[in-house]
């Protein structure tokens, strides 16, 4: 190969340079823990399993903003029947009373910060 | 196995027969769906209580206001409902205000009463039939409920840029400026509505949020029956009644907004 006693050693090096999270991940034996979450102490159930909460939050926050703003549907129905208005301020945030501890532990710890809150108004005492 | 042109050519024309045909079945029943005219949209689930109406419509007692108390009360009930900032000065944001006869109607006669010229006189988003500042916006943040006949924002979709300021004859949208937070006291606050960003345009919603829940709109309700609210579509309802029973005018009829407030003068 051309060159092949400077361009094997640059390669090596390269390729040790762009996997350096993976290796050092690996090496320093961090671990990824999820954030304790403050949960309500009221409650039993969310309007979806905590599940597909978890996942899928974001999607039903979206899917609600349109239906609500859009299409004038208030209300969502549960699979165990039970109805609650589509509101991210007086349904969700009524239950998770406690944003710090709730939405911002896990988006911090991601680094996602959600822009919901310039608008919607975080719940009271909890701040 | 082997295929000969002959064989692929009639594959593909069996093919391209199949997909019109069941093309052909899919426009004829979506036809048949669609039945005749075009379709009205229906709002999505509501509530039982929430109020219904094909065209919200508000007629406005102008003569029942000749208390700047009733007055400011009406204002003060829907700028602390919906978290409105009060800022003064050309930045100021309002979704509903007092003005005179001169600043209300284009019409001017000489010689008018004092008690008609010094009135005051509320002035909110019209709800217009014909909304130009629907049309311009480049977003669809500003849109026509088509099953109520409400101009509605969604402030979600608003890129702030003043398109429909510029093309509402009514002055009735305010931008903001600055993030509006430190405007709002925080006492008075309504933990149930949100506030705005900066870079948005806000207006009167007709109470949106109330209305799904049952209730009449603010001002409505802090107008001591001054201020009505209705379906106009409804000839047995409040508004339709005033309409005939009371000379009433609009804000600008010549520019064919048709608005949806209309003033007992
Ligand atoms: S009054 Fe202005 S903002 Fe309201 S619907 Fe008419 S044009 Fe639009
Ligand atoms: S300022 Fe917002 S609502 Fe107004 S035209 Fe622009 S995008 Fe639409």
């Amino acid at each position: 190969m051309y060159n092949a006693k400077y361009i094997m050693p640059g390669l090596v090096i390269f390729l040790g340079l762009i996997t350096f999270p993976l290796w050092f991940n690996v090496l320093s034996c961090t671990r990824y823990e999820a954030p304790q979450l403050a949960l309500p102490e009221d409650q039993q159930e969310c309007i979806i399993d905590a599940k597909v909460m978890r996942a899928e939050h974001m999607t039903l926050l979206n899917d609600w903003r349109d239906k609500y703003v859009r299409d004038g549907e208030i209300t969502f129905t549960a699979a165990n029947g039970k109805i609650y208005d589509m509101s991210l301020m007086n349904t969700c945030m009524s239950c998770h009373t406690n944003k710090e501890q709730f939405c911002d532990s896990c988006h911090t710890k991601n680094s996602v910060y959600p822009y919901c809150w310039e608008c919607h108004i975080a719940p009271r005492g909890n701040q | 196995m082997s295929k000969t042109r002959r064989d692929f050519l009639k594959l593909a024309g069996a093919c391209a027969c199949t997909v019109a045909a069941s093309q052909l079945v899919g426009a004829n029943a979506h036809a048949a769906s669609a039945g005749h005219g075009p379709a009205v949209p229906q709002p999505g689930n509501q509530h039982e209580h929430a109020l219904h109406g094909t065209h919200w419509g508000m007629v406005i007692d102008t003569k029942r206001f000749t208390d700047p108390l009733l007055v400011q009360k009406c204002v003060d009930a829907c700028h602390l409902t919906h978290n409105v900032p009060k800022i003064d000065g050309p930045q100021e944001l309002k979704w509903i205000w007092p003005a005179n006869y001169l600043e209300t109607f284009t019409e001017h006669n000489h010689y008018l009463p004092d008690s008609v010229e010094q009135r005051s006189f509320l002035l909110l988003c019209n709800h217009c039939e014909n909304p130009p500042c629907v049309r311009v916006c480049p977003t669809k943040a500003t849109f026509k409920r088509g099953w109520d006949g409400i101009v509605q924002m969604d402030m979600h979709r608003c890129i702030g840029c003043r398109f429909c300021m510029a093309a509402c004859p009514y002055g009735a949208r305010s931008f903001n400026f600055h993030n509006p937070r430190p405007y709002i006291d925080e006492a008075k606050m309504n933990p149930a509505y949100p506030t705005r960003m900066r870079g948005v345009v806000e207006k009167c919603t007709f109470c949106v949020e109330r209305l799904a829940q049952g209730l009449m709109p603010a001002c409505v309700e802090a107008s001591d029956g001054a201020i009505l609210f209705g379906d106009l579509d409804d000839p047995a309802s409040t508004v339709r009644k005033a309409l005939a029973s009371k000379f009433t005018v609009r804000r600008k009829v010549s520019l064919g907004t048709e608005p949806s407030v209309y003033y007992i003068i």
